[in-house]
């Protein structure tokens, strides 16, 4: 229980102290002191979990789902904390954003880790609500930090969507908690998860069916799910790039598993009547084709951010189908495919960043030749292209495989779909970036000061779940595929 | 069971809803902004006065508490904010035209059919009361929603996001008797802090595009033409 207290703390106080930190070398530092001290406590509550299978209290709740989006999280947090301390002095450095600009962004930068380390270990849908909002007011100000007219307007964007969305979301978390009032003994218990999933079955299956198409229309917002996508690529390419790599690493992620908590509850209530897979077959629906349109957006995309946003829509549609077809392999793919997808798409962004440092804009047509210019950056944004892409050995390919296999297995005619797809994504990808690797670099680009670390080991880590997963990781993915699929794989 | 044959503490609560309801037709086709921030702080007070009602009426003292959060949030800190911001930006003047109000009335009937009619399936007897005021409050919270989509000028779509917020509570205190107390808190501080962020916002628009007509917003769109 200390190390998710801990764990809670730490970005609590990181965002209060930071608040109040004036020199920006010092406030980087300490922003990557209190990501480092943070992932210490995360790895511990690993190590907590795996000894007690479920850490309970407070309202809160940690089990085999979440303790590994947890540590995940905590790990994206400190590798982009690391690259976002040189990162944010250069952009300071060239007088983009106020000193005062760069105290907000470091403060907010915690502040959002504790709103995304909330919505995971929260056991309330209340409170998992309050965190999913916060995140989106922790990170508005921030998409907004360059003030230039696109900026200003993909953050109203981004507030508007999200919060609308996210209203939809409460209307349901309220008709939940309604339907939950009718049957438990105790009625200020029927916005706990566990209380609720224990009595799923006794949920009325028709309040629960009204509400879940609220819920996830609203997360689904913040999922970034084809229609309610608007605001994605606007906000990622307008902010920080740090921010971009945190907001499609991590906030997609921690939406998606609020979806598949709700659904795993509304599973439950429509068990025993006549469309049991009512929950599934949206979420099928609704992922397959933010899964489709995102991947064709791929082609015309003329900012390299935007471009590698819509990737993030596409990879997003791909577990939202997974999870929506259900059963043990489906949903262990899903599990696989958050991990690899969030590593491998922060260290895309982190190396795009870079690049558009080297290029000075963020056109697609005016980066070139990267790799002759600096080769680590263009080597590394072709090798997080060819992760993304799903290319064998990379961890996408295992994870990518094993969804289309149960895509095989239970509906083979939707196997056509997302092989096209994929065929389609991976076009859209190296159209672009293959002139942005090997085309003649401009007269006079010159490489930056660029810390490829985190990059690197974001990849090295992605081509280790694509050769071996670690017998530790797998049980802890295996435990939260029999959570959520009622039986195991392994 | 018809509404005349309800507890008459139910058809009072019914009866505000209802109020809370028109307001936000109200709120809808009002171009004078200062009217409509009037009209707003109305419908915050009409959702603490359903919220004291449910308190006396089930001697629930967290309730109480409640009634006095939205009672000082939405219908005196929030307006207050808005009525400073607006004389800030000097918009006290300001009237919009709706493009086309009859359509937008219509809009809002229909939202209001839509909302009755996904909650019908919720058959049981005993919740005819539940029933009637879910659909209240959806009615509300996409009322909102249109308004957000209708108008075009910032300070009125944050009205209408409020008015959204405005309709959760009313789902929330009536259908339910209140969320839990941490949610009721996280929720008041979000909604708190949106407006605050709301008008640091209405400054950052104004120095970039010299109004708040949101429609001129229009810089990012997919259709790329890269002028530069």
């Amino acid at each position: 229980m200390s190390a998710l207290i801990l764990t809670l703390l730490l970005p609590l106080v990181g965002a209060l102290l930071l608040a109040f930190v004036t020199s920006v070398r010092w406030a980087g530092w300490l922003n990557l002191g209190i990501a480092v001290l943070t992932l210490t406590t995360a790895l511990w509550l690993g190590w907590e979990v795996a000894e007690h299978e479920v850490i309970a209290g407070l309202h809160f709740r940690v089990d085999a789902f979440n303790v590994y989006l947890v540590v995940l999280t905590a790990f994206v947090g400190l590798t982009t904390a690391i690259f976002s301390r040189p990162y944010m002095r250069h952009v300071c450095a060239n007088a983009r954003v106020t000193p005062a600009g760069m105290r907000i962004y470091h403060s907010m930068y915690q502040t959002f880790m504790l709103t995304m380390l909330v919505a995971l270990t929260t056991d309330n849908l209340g409170v998992l609500w309050v965190a999913v909002e916060g995140a989106t007011l922790a990170t508005v100000l921030l998409v907004s930090l360059y003030r230039t007219p696109e900026a200003v307007e993909a953050a109203w964007k981004y507030f508007i969507l999200c919060g609308v969305g996210i209203a939809l979301a409460l209307f349901g978390t309220v008709l939940t908690y309604f339907a939950a009032q009718q049957v438990l003994a105790d009625p200020t218990e029927g916005l706990t998860w566990s209380v609720l999933h224990a009595h799923a079955a006794a949920l009325d299956p028709t309040v629960m069916r009204i509400a879940f198409v609220f819920l996830l229309v609203g997360y689904g917002t913040k999922v970034g799910l084809v229609p309610m996508h608007q605001w994605l690529p606007d906000a990622h390419s307008e902010g920080p790039t740090p921010m971009s790599a945190v907001l499609s690493g991590l906030l997609l992620n921690v939406a998606l598993y609020a979806v598949v908590r709700l659904k795993m509850l509304v599973d439950g209530s429509l068990a025993a009547t006549d469309t049991p897979h009512l929950a599934g077959a949206l979420l099928m629906g609704f992922g397959l084709i933010s899964f489709l349109v995102a991947g064709l957006f791929l082609h015309r995309q003329r900012d390299i951010k935007r471009m590698f946003s819509y990737s993030s829509i596409e990879h997003m549609g791909l577990m939202t189908f997974a999870f929506g077809l259900g059963g043990p392999l489906a949903t262990f793919g899903a599990l696989l495919h958050m991990l690899v997808h969030s590593l491998t798409k922060s260290a895309i962004f982190v190396t795009v960043g870079h690049a558009a440092h080297i290029a000075g804009t963020q056109s697609i047509d005016r980066i070139r030749g990267l790799i002759r210019t600096q080769p680590a950056v263009g080597w590394s944004l072709l090798l997080g292209v060819v992760a993304i892409a799903g290319f064998p050995p990379f961890g996408v390919f295992a994870s990518e495989f094993l969804l289309l296999t149960a895509t095989i297995q239970t509906q083979p005619w939707l196997s056509a779909a997302l092989l096209g797809g994929l065929a389609v994504a991976c076009a859209g990808l190296f159209r672009h970036v293959q002139p942005m690797v090997y085309g003649t670099p401009p007269e006079g680009q010159q490489p930056v000061e660029a810390n490829m670390l985190p990059v690197m080991v974001h990849l090295g880590l992605v081509l280790w779940l694509g050769l071996a997963i670690p017998a530790l990781l797998a049980g802890w993915l295996d435990r939260a595929t029999g959570l959520i699929a009622g039986s195991h794989l392994l | 069971m018809s509404l005349a044959q309800l507890p008459l503490l139910e058809q009072f609560l019914l009866l505000q809803a209802a109020l809370v309801l028109f307001l936000s037709f109200g709120l809808l086709s009002q171009t004078r902004l200062l009217a409509a921030i009037h009209a707003f702080a109305w419908q915050g007070a009409l959702i603490a006065a359903v919220t004291l009602t449910v308190a006396i009426a089930g001697h629930s003292h967290h309730l109480y508490f409640s009634a006095l959060l939205t009672l000082v949030l939405k219908a005196m800190l929030i307006p207050w904010m808005l009525h400073r911001l607006v004389r800030r930006l000097a918009l006290e003047r300001h009237t919009e035209t709706l493009s086309h109000p009859a359509l937008v009335s219509m809009v809002a009937v229909a939202l209001v059919i839509f909302s009755y009619w996904v909650v019908v399936p919720i058959v049981a007897e005993e919740l005819t009361f539940t029933r009637n005021i879910v659909a209240v409050s959806l009615a509300v919270v996409l009322i909102g929603l249109l308004m957000l989509v209708a108008r075009q000028q910032a300070v009125a779509q944050v009205l209408g996001f409020m008015s959204m917020e405005n309709g959760l509570f009313l789902a929330a205190v009536s259908a339910t008797a209140g969320m839990p107390l941490v949610v009721e808190l996280g929720v008041a501080f979000d909604v708190l802090v949106a407006m605050v962020l709301f008008g640091v916002f209405f400054f950052q628009i104004r120095d970039s595009i010299d109004s708040l007509d949101v429609d001129r917003l229009n810089r990012l769109t997919e259709t790329e033409e890269e002028t530069a």
